[in-house]
């Protein structure tokens, strides 16, 4: 009996060392709390800080804007992999970074929760009346990084699918999968089930969302627009004329006091990029395993932006 | 307090109680993973245990293969059996998840329950000419019981807890709504998902007691309040003993 109590004694007092080592850590560990040594706001120095998300692609387009400006002759820090949007933006937002590769559908979701804009023009015109003044948004490229309805190029040709709401003529109620949030996103079932008038089952097939199309387990799936998979697999987006799901084009988001002076550099970056070369630039990355210093210098040669 | 009210609020709505996700759904997925993964747990470690357990031999090996398997994280190995296995057999990759998360605590219920057994009552049947098998069915088994009920306890406790991230491989099951709701922000769907898991997990967690309490043999439960007599503190001792080793 002694001996239980001791160990339960022991046992609370382990559970409360770790404990506190545990809230020690978190509040030492940000990594976004280190002194910041860069020019940012500074502008006598006039580095200028690109970061990126801690994903791949968007880290090849972080890439592609800062060998640009290094080649226009700018002074460039790179703060890349800085992880995902909530950790990321409020160092944005007060300039320890300027110039960062957004989603513009993404980021007015996250400054917006109420906005409504689906369009690719109307998405980016919202998103610049909703970003703080601080930051500046240059021009949106045409290529995405979007929500789709996707099904396999047999099934589109045996079933004559070429929009979302063709998906209404089969005879059969197609699954749609995708992540378990899109159930209840406005351009999951309900969504669809309003503009189009398709009748959709639903599966939260989420990472295995690719392998449960190509599978059979589904017959339509939300893979992103700049997915290898749309280079590397048989699959087709439906068309959505009627822009049920929210546009997510890339766009730069830029500090106010310095987006009119990179704007040279970094618009015609936008212009050039299309989907097909997102979607590329992705396989060249995970098929291929190239860094993406080589594909963003391989892509600035091709499009004669160097 | 207003989180919880929140996710209160979203328990009642009658929006979660019908459709695909409907809440009993949900919690039918989730006892059928369950029971699934005991059963079949319990198929492969109570007789390995029972055999250690009678027999003395191979406890070396119980004990290491199931703090081995103690120490393999469901998530990982989920995830790992999905790519594996491929996404036509995700309900057979959570199963061999629950199972091997089960297996632990089962074999060590079945084999400390034998091994609490005083030795002598165990000599004494022998002596008396008893068979192998009457002794295990007769003696051992009934008096290795309420460590048996202990080890199933924490067993299914464990995996009531555990098969919550079925959800993040489409299996459904009370943690759909958390593994939903983190992605959309909504926070009082989250907790209202861990709220119910929390409570089904005391539910079992109550009736295992009960039945682990139901499980003493009367033989050696005490008749009166008279605590006094060897037989009752011999029995009482050796499952309390046993109890700390389970715990």
């Amino acid at each position: 009996m002694i001996t239980a109590r001791k160990s339960r004694l022991a046992l609370a007092v382990g559970v409360a060392l770790a404990a506190t080592l545990a809230l020690a850590g978190c509040g030492s560990s940000n990594p976004l709390d280190e002194p910041y040594t860069g020019g940012g706001t500074d502008k006598g120095g006039e580095t200028i800080v690109v970061g990126s998300q801690a994903y791949y692609s968007n880290e090849i387009i972080a890439e592609i804007y800062a060998q640009a400006l290094e080649n226009a002759g700018f002074t460039v820090e790179k703060k890349f992999n800085v992880g995902q949007r909530d950790a990321y933006m409020p160092d944005v937002e007060s300039g320890k970074i300027n110039l960062f590769p957004e989603y513009t559908g993404n980021l007015l979701e996250y400054l917006d929760k109420s906005a409504t804009a689906t369009s690719p023009d109307d998405v980016y015109a919202a998103l610049q009346k909703a970003l703080p003044k601080t930051l500046k948004a240059l021009d949106y490229s045409k290529a995405s990084d979007q929500d789709t309805y996707t099904v396999t190029k047999k099934f589109a040709q045996d079933n004559g699918l070429e929009s979302i709401a063709d998906l209404a003529k089969l005879n059969t109620k197609p699954v749609l999968g995708g992540a378990p949030e899109l159930e209840q996103r406005p351009y999951g079932p309900a969504g669809a089930k309003k503009i189009y008038d398709v009748d959709l089952g639903f599966s939260a097939t989420a990472q295995s969302t690719l392998e449960s199309l190509l599978a059979g387990q589904v017959q339509v799936a939300d893979i992103y627009t700049a997915d290898p998979a749309f280079q590397t697999k048989d699959i087709v987006a439906l068309k959505d004329p009627k822009n049920m799901i929210l546009a997510s084009n890339v766009v730069p988001i830029a500090s106010s006091d310095i987006a009119d002076k990179i704007a040279k550099v970094i618009n015609p970056i936008s212009a050039a990029l299309g989907a097909e070369d997102l979607v590329s630039m992705n396989v060249q990355s995970t098929v291929d395993q190239a860094s993406a210093e080589d594909i963003a210098a391989k892509w600035l040669k091709a499009k004669g932006l160097d | 307090m207003n989180l919880f009210t929140d996710a209160i609020a979203w328990l009642l709505n009658p929006a979660q109680w019908q459709g695909q996700y409907a809440l009993p759904t949900l919690l039918g997925q989730h006892l059928l993973y369950t029971a699934i993964s005991v059963l079949v747990a319990a198929a492969i470690a109570l007789p390995a245990g029972w055999l250690i357990g009678h027999t003395g031999k191979g406890r070396e090996i119980a004990v290491a293969v199931s703090g081995a398997a103690r120490a393999v994280p469901s998530f990982g190995l989920l995830i790992l059996l999905v790519l594996l296995l491929g996404v036509l057999q995700t309900p057979l990759a959570a199963v061999i998840t629950f199972v091997l998360l089960a297996i632990p605590s089962l074999l060590a219920g079945a084999y400390t329950g034998f091994e609490a057994i005083d030795r002598r009552v165990i000599d004494a049947a022998r002596a008396v000419g008893m068979t192998e098998w009457q002794i295990f069915t007769k003696v051992e088994l009934p008096l290795g019981m309420p460590l048996l009920v202990g080890g199933i306890r924490s067993a299914l406790l464990q995996v009531i807890a555990t098969v919550t991230i079925g959800a993040y491989v489409n299996l459904g099951g009370l943690g759909w709504p958390i593994i939903q709701g983190i992605p959309l922000r909504r926070f009082d769907q989250v907790l209202a998902g861990a709220l119910l898991v929390a409570v089904l997990a005391l539910l079992v967690d109550l009736l295992l007691a009960a039945l682990q309490r139901a499980a003493v043999p009367t033989g050696i439960r005490s008749p009166s309040p008279d605590r006094t007599s060897s037989s009752d503190r011999n029995g009482r001792r050796s499952a309390r003993r046993a109890a700390s080793v389970t715990a």
